[in-house]
């Protein structure tokens, strides 16, 4: 594995490419650290994609299948034929470069062809070759170019180093949004069998057993089970989820990253007080056990399958309808695709609030609504009893995920929640949040081990931002409603702004929820001393 | 090269149209009639040809970027032109988008200063993109008057409001002003700024080369090398009739001048000028966040490969009833 520099190293930047090159005379460089090892045969085989056997990305020879340049044009003429999104942002850009210093890995890197634009271009030069008359007929003047190995590594390279945040489309004139064009990229690459291990792995244990880190039922029970004992000697309170229940009024769904490691189970353990303090007639499913959905990053195909199983178990369950929990990209799913996918769902009800009787008109087709949204109506309704001030240690600032920031708009119900369970919160410049926000720098299955410095330098803009209201305001938590965030800001912040807790918001929640019955809580829900019980300091 | 070459594009184009009716004037029916009729056709069908292009292809998904708070609890106040849910805000968004460039009016300047990233200021671009399309437009609009017998009062109210600074006779249009100035600063950023220059195509300079050169062609027709501006508008007038005329002696630098907006047409629908219809199509600016409200269809959906709840259950039966989950089949 690349030695990772240290962030004094990293911090030297370039923002101004060389002058007079034309970059399409650059070959592509592989660089150690900024990628991720290549799939495994045995996990494309599970889901059926083609060219399944081992590969790995810095051999020279990449096992593709035969004639795959005319696989990739004809997939590429099928998804022109499909998307007008695709079509429209072939043709339209200028290259004003308003979005060129906008990408958090241009920022965090300085190479230019992670200028959103330039990435743009690695794909359109090949279409216009292919698919204009300019193209085919002026070539290289007209910014086109044959489509040959060097290129597909170069995209390969390229648009495995773009997680689909969409800030680039805020700034754009034409809206032109970077991710549809990745999208495309991974189909292209995907029928070539060129994914990554940390995306298809997740992606085979998503389809066969319900969830992206391969948690068998029992693993699943576990799990939950060992978080409900330690919610025991936290509260004093024993609670009992179920699991697979029929009947149940909701059904939960949320990233199994929040069922596995730190810090994410502290959010799970959030939801779980929350539900069973108001009484919620909810269940978890351990066949829809992922809310996540990896399959977004390699093709539309693979993402509605995995997709397909929320669905299917709210119909099996006969449950009136679905909670979401804390989560990035599961979201953009949710939100954008799930409906059109697998929908109608018709045959669940438009969500009630059982506790304040708020209809959510908002998810009146999906049938599902976020548990921000849930809780924040919750709180506006007085029916929670908080104590913000045991999370008074807590200096806390708020990171958008790029997801819900700018592919749903869901921004003031997380901010409106942490106001009501902190006392201190600090917003981080307006550049960097809300539908500027920057991404974590590891989503779209970026977050592996072996490319942290690519995930390091796309996590610099974040993190300069954390480290703005840090000196200044002293914040020491990030918090934030994604699992993805809650892994892999965790990892950037212990690498540019040491001391930096992240924590997901329902985490705070349960930390300042006064639960019926409970005994007088010592500590937080990480097992640390509150300050100063009972708020009095 | 991708600079030189398209200004030596657009340098010999005028020169063309220049030597060609100075050296033999019956040169003049092929860029009076000929061109400028192929041209107007060309664009016309060209433009249209493109944007059916475009809307063949269906848009499978509901994905507008959301760029501030969605419609949700009603105490929550909704962002309706950032994040529109009704058509009329989506009209709202798009009236924006197009009349005053909202998208880029956001755009700011990333810098390393003192070991800290900051984002400063950049409203240039904006300020001279909004002031190239909009002289741009007006000086389009004032052309009008060349077509129309009798001068539409709107189009003179155009010209008042134009030339209210007025020095000396003709009339001084600061639009013509703006415009050069407009143009040369968007080449200028294209030549100085190193990323700019990195991602700049010659398809970048070549219309930016054309544009300036009708610019200028016009500007020196209106001031300098005064042409027969009766004759013009007999000219024009023959043309919008269908019946056209070549009137004597108008004077070779409006050959110059049309021939260029002739290629301006049409180059138009071959090249990244199309944006001006393509912003109209883009579906993360054109699109209602209502997704979850309203079920968005996908014309080419199509059934797909899962792992249902009964494969899964005969996978793990045993190890689901040790644990204690209901399972629905014994």
């Amino acid at each position: 594995m690349a030695k990772l520099p240290t962030p004094e190293e990293l911090m030297k930047l370039n923002y101004n490419p060389p002058q007079d090159e034309n970059w399409m005379d650059k070959p592509v460089e592989l660089k150690p650290g900024n990628i991720c090892w290549g799939a495994k045969g045995k996990n494309l085989k599970i889901v059926e994609f083609p060219n399944a056997r081992d590969w790995s990305p810095v051999e020279a020879d990449w096992k593709l299948p035969q004639d795959w340049e005319g696989t990739v044009l004809e997939a590429m003429a099928d998804r022109l034929s499909k998307y007008r999104s695709f079509k429209i942002f072939m043709d339209i850009c200028v290259r004003c470069g308003a979005c060129a210093d906008k990408c958090h890995f241009f920022i965090g890197g300085g190479d230019p062809k992670n200028m959103p634009v330039l990435r743009a271009e690695l794909m359109r030069s090949v279409y216009r070759k292919y698919f204009t008359n300019s193209g085919k007929y002026l070539g290289k003047l007209a910014g086109a170019r044959e489509l040959d190995l060097g290129v597909l590594k170069e995209w390969w390279y390229y648009f495995y180093q773009c997680t689909e945040c969409r800030r680039c489309s805020v700034f754009c004139p034409y809206g032109i949004d970077t991710a549809e064009i990745t999208m495309m990229a991974r189909e292209f690459t995907n029928l070539l069998g060129l994914n990554t291990d940390w995306i298809s792995g997740p992606v085979a244990n998503c389809y066969m057993k319900g969830n992206h880190l391969g948690l068998e039922p029992h693993a699943i029970m576990n799990s939950v089970e060992g978080m409900v004992d330690d919610i025991e000697t936290i509260t004093g309170i024993r609670i009992n989820p179920s699991f697979n229940r029929k009947g149940a009024e909701i059904l939960f769904v949320t990233p199994s990253g929040d069922l596995f490691a730190d810090p994410g189970t502290f959010t799970a353990m959030g939801y779980m007080m929350l539900f069973h303090e108001l009484g919620l007639d909810y269940t978890w499913s351990t066949y829809a056990s992922e809310g996540g959905n990896f399959g977004l990053f390699t093709s539309n195909e693979m993402a509605k399958r995995l997709n397909s199983k929320i669905y299917a178990e709210a119909k099996r369950l006969g449950v009136k309808y679905i909670i979401g929990g804390e989560c990035g990209h599961m979201w953009r799913v949710l939100n954008q695709y799930m409906d059109t996918w697998n929908g109608p769902a018709d045959f669940m009800e438009v969500p009630k609030s059982p506790i304040t009787g708020t209809v959510f008109d908002n998810a009146a087709s999906t049938k599902m609504i976020h548990v921000t949204e849930f809780t924040a109506d919750l709180i506006k309704n007085g029916k929670l009893k908080l104590d913000p001030t045991r999370n008074d240690d807590l200096v806390v600032t708020y990171h958008d995920s790029c997801n819900t920031a700018r592919g749903m708009g869901l921004l003031e119900e997380p901010r409106y929640i942490i106001n009501n369970v902190c006392n201190k919160f600090h917003e981080m410049p307006e550049n960097t949040i809300r539908e500027r926000t920057f991404c974590c720098g590891s989503g779209t299955g970026l977050n592996a081990s072996e490319n942290m410095e690519l995930r390091m330098r796309g996590g610099l803009p974040r993190a300069n931002a954390v480290k703005h209201v840090t000196e200044k305001y002293g914040v020491n938590t990030l918090a934030n409603i994604c699992a993805i965030d809650r892994a892999t800001l965790s990892a950037s912040m212990d690498y540019w702004v040491p001391g930096t807790r992240v924590a997901g918001v329902h985490e705070l929640v349960a930390n300042a929820m006064i639960m019926t019955g409970e005994k007088e809580r010592e500590t937080n829900l990480r097992g640390e001393p509150l300050p100063g019980k009972g708020g009095n300091e | 090269m991708k600079v030189v070459l398209p200004f030596i594009a657009v340098v010999v184009l005028a020169l063309l149209a220049l030597v060609g009716v100075t050296l033999a004037h019956q040169v003049e029916f092929f860029f009076g009639v000929i061109v400028p009729y192929t041209a107007v056709a060309v664009f016309i069908f060209g433009f249209i040809y493109r944007v059916l292009q475009w809307a063949k292809s269906p848009v499978p998904f509901c994905i507008p970027t959301t760029c501030g708070q969605q419609k949700t609890l009603p105490w929550i106040k909704h962002d309706k032109l950032e994040n529109p849910v009704t058509t009329l805000q989506v009209v709202g968004r798009m009236l924006l988008e197009v009349l005053v460039f909202r998208s880029l009016f956001r755009n700011m300047k990333t810098e390393m200063t003192d070991g800290k990233i900051v984002y400063g200021s950049e409203k240039l671009l904006w300020l001279a993109g909004l002031a190239f399309h909009w002289t741009f437009f007006f000086i389009f609009a004032r052309h009008f008057r060349f077509f129309f017998q009798d001068v539409p009062s709107i189009l003179s109210m155009m010209e008042g409001v134009d030339s209210f600074f007025q020095v000396g006779a003709p009339l001084f249009y600061m639009t013509d002003a703006v415009i050069l100035g407009a143009v040369t600063f968007l080449i200028f950023r294209r030549v100085y700024l190193p990323q700019i220059r990195y991602i700049s195509l010659a398809s970048d300079f070549f219309p930016l080369f054309l544009i300036f050169g009708i610019a200028l062609s016009g500007i020196l027709m209106r001031y300098m090398f005064k042409v027969h501006i009766v004759a013009v508008k007999q000219f024009a007038m023959g043309l919008v009739s269908l019946s056209p005329i070549i009137p004597q002696g108008i004077g070779a630098i409006f050959y110059v001048h049309l021939f260029l907006i002739c290629t301006l047409l049409i180059y138009f629908p071959f090249s990244k000028l199309m944006h001006m219809g393509g912003v109209f199509l883009s579906p993360t600016r054109n699109m209602a966040n209502d997704s979850r409200m309203v079920r968005h269809i996908n014309p080419w959906n199509y059934p797909v490969h899962v792992h249902t709840y009964a494969e899964y259950e005969d996978e793990f039966r045993e190890k689901m009833k040790k644990a204690g989950l209901p399972v629905e089949k014994e």
